[in-house]
């Protein structure tokens, strides 16, 4: 009895479950995660859709299934750079894709010479490791909140430093208001998320066998060198990665620009969630938000699938299908 | 190996400087919390000049933390028991069972996780507004909308991390249990999950994390008595006039919980999150 039972379990392990009554246990497995996932993003992303292409507005939000069918109208009023409404959309992608750019480079290059140069052993590592952690794990709400106090005009830290301290700026500058709150949002979101690369890319450094350095110190290579030419091409696989997911955050940043100003920021520090926040919210003009939703994913999917491909391109070796992410480096690859 | 003068130098400098950087905020926030109001309206002063724990006392009315402070961590934990449930049942069918469309599931995930909240989150609402028209089931204003939103966001890393653990733990373990006469589930709950805790910790770390600090959703999702503490204290900045020590004072209490958090899963995110354990 005990024995048939064996081979009846080895069957399903190595076959998959096959077998009559353990078809379902899959199913039931991925079920609740299944039916969350449908509930929250598949649903709402097809009704985006269908809303889309509807006059929805405070009329008839009520009751939506009522919506008048408008077809592409809601499209060209959202997209037409003439149009008022469009003018603001095209220009608030160009603001956050500047804004993306910019935060991203910043915080993935702190994060990645900080891995390389905390990568050996010397007095105090340990202690900066928590430290560097610390930002990351700060809230990002507590985060926008501190850096409000410290940029306040009259009283913040920002201006103590820069205008008493160091007397760079002779005028006390306003930074919350204006075109200065761009670069309140950036600093905050820089400071907030560059450990994440610090984090990532010192894991992927970690796994680099350290033979591989020492032959270059051997043959002579300098410690930049080793950097350039050993250290960011064996961790592009990681890094990779992590620039698409900061790219994502970047793009897709609401949190900041909301706790710092409320519903509406500044010109300067809205970003695409912050304009369809506002105009869902505010404007009641659903089918017309929801239009631009669907271009902004439309624009991103894209801007991911060209990222993906680009990225496919060996940081190492320059080949476009190359396996120099294995451990060590063959012999031969450009240095 | 052998390390430069020069390459000593530059270390000290860059990282004197980034440590100056990313302690000065922190600074500022935690001094500013022990200083009596009159400290905080004035010229700005780096070392505290008094220094009262008051702030910490009074913060609690002036701003009404306690309120906010159980409303995060009812939403936060209950967000973060069920996407580890959820996700352990769903990892481990991903990594252990091969079953037709187990590709489409993986691929649901991942978009899922691409997927930004705002392309969601209006249509979202009028979903749950209609769930509360048809149904009964009311979920804007009340715990569940937040903890069932927040559910799903963090539920594609908790699948994709845990999948990845899983696939990286040993088999014999699991061979022995499954001779021994034990089920599938009965194995992935006394043999797999025991072996994955530290995993498991990260992923309800990441989830409590992301539930406790979300902005957005919980701006349209919550009302008077059930929002966030995020939602709370952005609404106590905006207004007229800034208690500052006292509202640095509730920062520093909202932050507990995620720092200590993360500061309790460093080793497992040093090794890159999906590292077999």
């Amino acid at each position: 009895m005990a024995d048939r039972s064996f081979t009846a379990r080895r069957s399903h392990r190595f076959t998959g479950v096959r077998g009559g009554a353990r078809r379902w246990l899959p199913y039931a497995l991925i079920g609740p995660a299944l039916v969350v996932e449908l509930v929250v993003h598949v649903v709402p992303m097809a009704l985006g859709i269908w809303f889309s292409l509807t006059g929805l507005d405070r009329s008839t939000i009520g009751d939506w299934t009522g919506a008048p069918f408008v077809g592409l109208r809601n499209l060209r009023t959202g997209l037409d750079p003439a149009g008022p409404i469009g003018a603001e959309l095209w220009a608030t992608l160009a603001r956050t894709a500047i804004f993306a750019i910019i935060v991203v480079t910043v915080s993935w290059s702190i994060g990645v010479v900080v891995a390389w140069l905390m990568a050996s052993e010397f007095r105090g590592r340990s202690a900066l490791r928590v430290l560097f952690l610390v930002p990351f794990a700060v809230p990002g709400f507590v985060a926008a909140i501190g850096w409000s106090f410290m940029f306040s005009r009259d009283y913040g830290a920002v201006n103590q430093l820069l205008v008493d301290g160091l007397g760079a700026v002779s005028d006390r500058p306003f930074w919350l208001i204006g075109d200065n709150a761009f670069w309140v949002v950036a600093v905050v979101w820089i400071w907030n998320v560059w450990p994440f690369a610090y984090l990532m890319s010192s894991a992927a450094m970690s796994a680099i066998p350290s033979d591989v350095h020492d032959a270059s110190a051997l043959d002579g290579a300098a410690r930049w060198r080793q950097f350039w030419s050993i250290s960011l091409p064996l961790i592009w696989p990681v890094n990779a990665v992590v620039i698409l997911v900061m790219s994502l955050w970047a793009f897709n940043e609401f949190g900041v620009a909301y706790v710092l100003f409320g519903p509406r920021p500044p010109e300067s520090a809205t970003f695409v969630a912050n304009l369809v926040h506002g105009h869902s919210f505010t404007d009641a003009a659903f089918g017309v938000g929801a239009a631009m939703n669907l271009l902004v994913a439309g624009l991103l999917l894209i801007g991911v699938l060209t990222y993906v491909r680009i990225a496919r391109r060996c940081g190492w070796c320059s080949s476009w299908r190359c396996r120099c992410w294995a451990p060590v480096p063959r012999e031969g690859r450009r240095a | 190996m052998h390390e430069g003068a020069g390459f000593r130098w530059f270390r000290r400098v860059a990282l004197t400087v980034i440590a100056l950087l990313t302690a000065a905020p922190l600074w500022v926030i935690v001094s500013s919390s022990v200083r009596p109001l009159a400290d905080v309206r004035g010229p700005f002063h780096w070392i505290p000049r008094n220094v009262t724990l008051q702030p910490y006392l009074d913060t609690w009315s002036t701003i009404g933390l306690g309120r906010y402070l159980v409303n995060s961590v009812i939403v936060a934990s209950a967000a973060t028991v069920a996407s580890v449930v959820v996700s352990v049942f769903a990892a481990y069918a991903v990594s252990r069972i091969d079953f037709v469309g187990r590709r489409a599931f993986g691929l649901l995930v991942l978009s899922a996780q691409v997927l930004p909240a705002m392309f969601v989150f209006l249509p979202l609402f009028i979903v749950y507004a209609s769930l509360d028209r048809w149904w009964g089931v009311g979920l804007i204003g009340s715990y569940g909308g937040l903890i069932l939103t927040y559910l799903t966001f963090s539920l594609p890393v908790c699948i994709w991390v845990l999948t990845g653990t899983f696939s990286g733990l040993r088999r014999d373990l699991e061979d022995a249990a499954a001779m021994d006469g034990l089920g599938r589930v009965g194995t992935l709950l006394r043999v797999v999950v025991p072996i994955a805790r530290p995993a498991l910790a990260a992923v309800a770390v990441f989830s409590f994390a992301l539930a406790w600090s979300e902005v957005m959703i919980a701006s349209v999702l919550t009302t008077q008595d059930t929002r966030t503490v995020a939602v709370g204290l952005q609404s106590y900045l905006s207004a007229p006039s800034v208690l500052w020590n006292q509202l640095m004072a509730a920062c520093v209490i909202s932050s507990i919980p995620a720092v200590a958090g993360f500061l309790s899963i460093r080793r497992f995110v040093m090794r890159g999150w999906s590292q077999p354990l």
